[in-house]
């Protein structure tokens, strides 16, 4: 088996002056779940189009299970798509849609029957056959727009924001069900999505895009806990930016001079004494104590979420920062005029500003 | 390079259309349209001939007047119908709509013919008024103004009714109930509120029937007189009977000319959308 | 409903007069109709009414005219073809124009509209210049040719219309689950714009059976189709004849409208 299903090297894409897409280098091992994550606009969904041969590339080579296919219509890679708008044909029943894909590889009568109900049932529609597409609802239509995707086993399964127009309850359910799908077919999966909590949720790899190009690359936990640029620690969950000036850098880590005090954070490469930076630190990593060592603030707002409490504190410097402790941890009242803020060097990590 | 590649292949499509349309439409109006300026000879005769011949410049007028009695006519009746299809029940604007649509299809012709015997002279409504003894005499209906207005306005009322019908039906009811509650009279609401949103609409149809109304002929042949003679008649004649293809070109450089100015400030003014059927 | 848009009390007089002014319109445009089709079944040899007895010996003259059966064979033999490439060629300029890329579409589109635009007598005088040098007039093949002209514009209207308002994305999906670009056409495109097309064709069919101006140019003694020799006819004496082939027409032109509605309203053929 080959090890990268999908392999994209220096594509790039323009529309008149602007750059959707620039100089990408991206690889889909098989059987992964990737994500391609970022606010609109952002070279995402032209990316996935791309991929799935609705737009041409200006430059770069895409190569699907080691072919090039940079040139090839859609109807000619081993693909399968899956659009937000569902695009189920309306004109057809359920069973009938399903069975498209089949009919356009020529495979006999009965190979199709029988493949067409393993897909039904695989999304759990097996007595939805008959029907047409406007006789289900949204969630119905997107497990058959599913089903008909992957009743071929296309090398690759392409998802442009296929939960984007559902409501959020339906959309976490249909999370689980793609997840399980691919888990139980071992699928390749290329999807597109805005949602950060969606992206976290369903993806073994997220790609993090912003103004055509991938700002990081990584598992879930490696994006969230060591993200690699300011956009991506504050593009995925809530973060806390912290302004401050590099003292220098030894061993990985960074002195920096902020207004209520010195502090140390991890850093990607050496940044040079003088140069400005912010120190990122995730609000479930901030210690926050009547006294002891760490940044001194006030706190200002205690905000009561079910799970966990969260703590509006203002630091010396009239910065505010969010830190959320468990329920179960006791309680620091709002009197409490002064606090320390504090944090394990190796989650708070530091940026050129 | 690639994106130019892509284009090709669905543009042979259109190749079978636009190479009928250029070879069997344009180039022989073309054609016809430079007669104008080459027949007999080179030159701009033909125009001085239009100007100069009293019976070109009447016959221009009569049909610039023509029109200008028709479109009138036409909005004010098209106007009760329009409304009561926008705002009546929905089994009312279904049976309108309908009504409407019956005589659009029927053909030109024979609704040119079916008025022809309402209005002639031992025809339906002069043995009625006859009858009724509202007159004495037959009135003449028929080869006069009053018949060709007739046919006219029958024939181009839907092309009012339904442009209107659309700028109606999107007027939200909501407006006119706002503007009673701030104290404006029905009448007022109506000429200020009201009317000024049917514009849309209104022009497009006004300026739809002055245009038909300018190329006319069947309409003008069958249910007009000699004295209502009209632009596309003469160029008829021109033609069938003088073989002056010369004149009938300058004609119909002029009659293009007005039909294609008018339709430009349609398209300025509210857009041409409107047109498709 | 809607009728509130002006239902305080002093509408009412409004309320009558546009009832009143409804009424007379839907005489003034239905009535004519009504006496041609009842007077078509006249006993008299002139055009009375009302009628003083009725027979169906106008129809059985025309149906023995053999002027008038070969008006409605050359009718038929003209529209049918005409039609057909109108629709055929339209539908496929439809197609590029709206789901194709190619620059200057709208001009290219406002060109092809151009015959519904520019006046009939235009058209007709222009086709018959250029058809003498060519020997056309007079011929079937002169008639067919200008009729798919004129039927063109409405068949394109129609039809991208239908395109337009059809999500390109039903295609696209097509393509990705392996459908070349025929078969998408053939199984998803055309079965969705279907109605639109079998519309555009009744059109043009009614169209063409109609039309007069660019048939009254180019059509000779013996190739006349229906209107022309129904004009010849207006022109000389009227008499319930043309009555009888005005009714014709007018159930003709009914019957395309009530299919024309039940395409437009009807459910998506599978």
């Amino acid at each position: 088996m080959i090890e990268n299903v999908l392999e994209l090297a220096g594509v790039a894409k323009r529309y008149d002056a602007v750059v959707a897409v620039d100089a990408l280098d991206l690889r889909l091992q098989t059987g992964e779940f990737l994500t391609l994550l970022g606010p609109s606009g952002s070279g995402k969904t032209t990316t996935l189009m791309m991929v799935a041969g609705l737009q041409q590339p200006d430059a770069g080579t895409i190569l699907l299970n080691g072919a090039p296919v940079t040139r090839l219509p859609p109807y000619r890679r081993d693909i399968g798509m899956v659009f937000q708008s569902y695009a189920l044909f309306p004109h057809m029943t359920v069973r009938r849609n399903v069975a498209f894909p089949l009919e356009m590889r020529g495979l006999p009568k009965a190979e199709i029957a029988r493949l067409v109900d393993e897909a039904l049932a695989l999304v759990k529609l097996p007595d939805h056959g008959d029907r047409l597409p406007k006789q289900l609802s949204g969630g119905q239509q997107q497990r058959v727009a599913l089903a008909r995707a992957m009743v071929y086993r296309p090398a690759l399964l392409l998802m442009d924001e296929p939960l984007g127009a559902l409501d959020k309850k339906l959309r976490e359910q249909l999370q689980l069900e793609i997840k399980r799908v691919h888990r139980e077919r071992g699928i390749s999966v290329l999807y597109v999505t805005h949602d950060q909590e969606e992206a976290l949720t369903m993806s073994d790899r997220i790609a993090v895009f912003n103004q055509g190009r991938i700002e990081q690359i990584g598992a879930p936990e490696d994006l969230y806990d060591r993200p690699a640029t300011r956009f991506v620690a504050s593009f995925i969950g809530d973060t806390n930016l912290l302004p401050g000036r590099s003292l220098g850098t030894s061993a990985g880590l960074c002195d920096v001079e902020t207004a209520g005090g010195r502090l140390r954070a991890a850093v990607r490469a050496p940044i040079a004494p003088g140069v400005g930076v912010v120190v990122a630190v995730r609000p479930e990593r901030l210690v926050v104590r009547p006294e002891g060592e760490g940044l001194s603030g006030t706190i200002v707002d205690v905000i009561f979420l079910g799970t966990a409490r969260k703590y509006v504190v203002r630091l010396a410097d009239g910065t505010e920062c969010i830190a959320l402790r468990q329920v179960s941890d006791p309680p620091l009242d709002l009197g409490n005029a002064s606090v320390r803020v504090s944090w394990d060097i190796a989650h708070a990590t530091a940026f050129e500003a | 390079m690639e994106a130019r590649l892509r284009l090709d292949r669905k543009a042979w499509l259109l190749l079978p259309a636009a190479l009928t349309i250029g070879v069997a439409f344009l180039l022989p109006v073309g054609w016809l349209l430079s007669r104008a300026f080459t027949d007999p000879q080179p030159g701009f005769q033909n125009f001085e001939l239009l100007w100069q011949r009293p019976v070109y410049m009447r016959v221009m007028g009569n049909t610039l007047w023509i029109a200008a009695i028709v479109t009138p006519v036409t909005v004010l009746l098209a106007f009760p119908v329009a409304h009561l299809m926008a705002h009546g029940s929905p089994q009312m604007r279904r049976w309108l709509i309908f009504l409407v649509l019956v005589p659009f299809w029927t053909s030109l012709l024979v609704r040119a013919f079916a008025t022809a015997i309402l209005l002639q002279r031992h025809g339906v409504i002069n043995s009625f008024l006859l009858g009724f003894g509202i007159v004495e005499e037959p009135l003449p209906l028929l080869y006069n103004i009053t018949g060709l207005l007739a046919g006219c306005v029958q024939v181009l009322l839907p092309f009012v009714i339904f442009p209107l019908y659309s700028s109606m039906a999107r007027i939200d009811p909501a407006y006119m109930r706002a503007a009673s509650t701030l104290g404006a009279s029905p009448v007022r609401s109506f000429f200020r509120v009201y009317l000024p949103l049917t514009l849309p609409g209104l022009v497009t149809g006004a300026t739809l029937v002055f245009v038909s109304t300018l190329g006319y002929y069947i309409i003008p042949a069958m249910l007009g007189g000699a004295r209502q003679q009209m632009i596309a008649q003469l160029i008829q004649d021109q033609i069938a009977t003088f073989g002056n293809w010369g004149v009938a070109g300058a004609l119909s450089i002029v009659l293009l000319g007005a039909t294609a100015v008018l339709l430009l400030l349609l398209q300025l003014t509210v857009g041409l959308k409107e047109i498709a059927r | 409903m809607t009728r509130l848009v002006m239902n305080q009390d002093g509408m009412a007089p409004w309320r009558i007069v546009r009832g009143t002014l409804c009424l007379l319109v839907a005489v003034f445009l239905l009535a004519p109709l009504f006496v041609v089709v009842i007077i078509s079944f006249s006993s008299a040899p002139f055009l009375q009414f009302p009628p003083p007895g009725l027979s169906l010996r106008w129809y059985v003259q025309l149906f023995s005219t053999p002027a008038w059966i070969n008006a409605l064979v050359v009718s038929v033999e003209m529209m049918v073809p005409a039609a057909l490439l109108a629709t055929i060629m339209g539908t496929a300029a439809a197609y590029a124009l709206v789901r194709g890329r190619i620059p200057g579409a709208r001009l290219v589109m406002a060109c092809l509209m151009l015959p519904i635009i520019v006046p009939g007598m235009i058209t007709a005088a222009a086709l018959f210049g250029i058809y003498r040098g060519l020997g056309l007039n007079g011929t079937l093949t002169g008639l067919v040719i200008g009729h798919t002209v004129l039927n063109l514009p409405y068949v394109l209207a129609t039809v991208s219309s239908a395109l337009r308002v059809q999500d390109s994305r039903l295609e696209q999906a097509a393509s990705t689950l392996g459908a070349p670009p025929w078969a998408t056409f053939r199984r998803i495109t055309l079965p969705l714009i279907l109605p639109a097309v079998l519309s555009s064709l009744l059109v043009a069919m009614i169209l063409s059976f109609d039309e007069l101006i660019v048939s009254l140019f180019v059509s000779s003694a013996r190739v006349r189709p229906v209107a022309v020799q129904m004009w010849s006819n207006v022109m000389g004496d009227f008499d319930p004849t043309i009555a009888a082939i005005a009714s014709v027409c007018f159930l003709f032109a009914l019957l395309v409208l009530v299919a024309d509605l039940a395409l437009r309203r009807g459910p998506r053929l599978t």
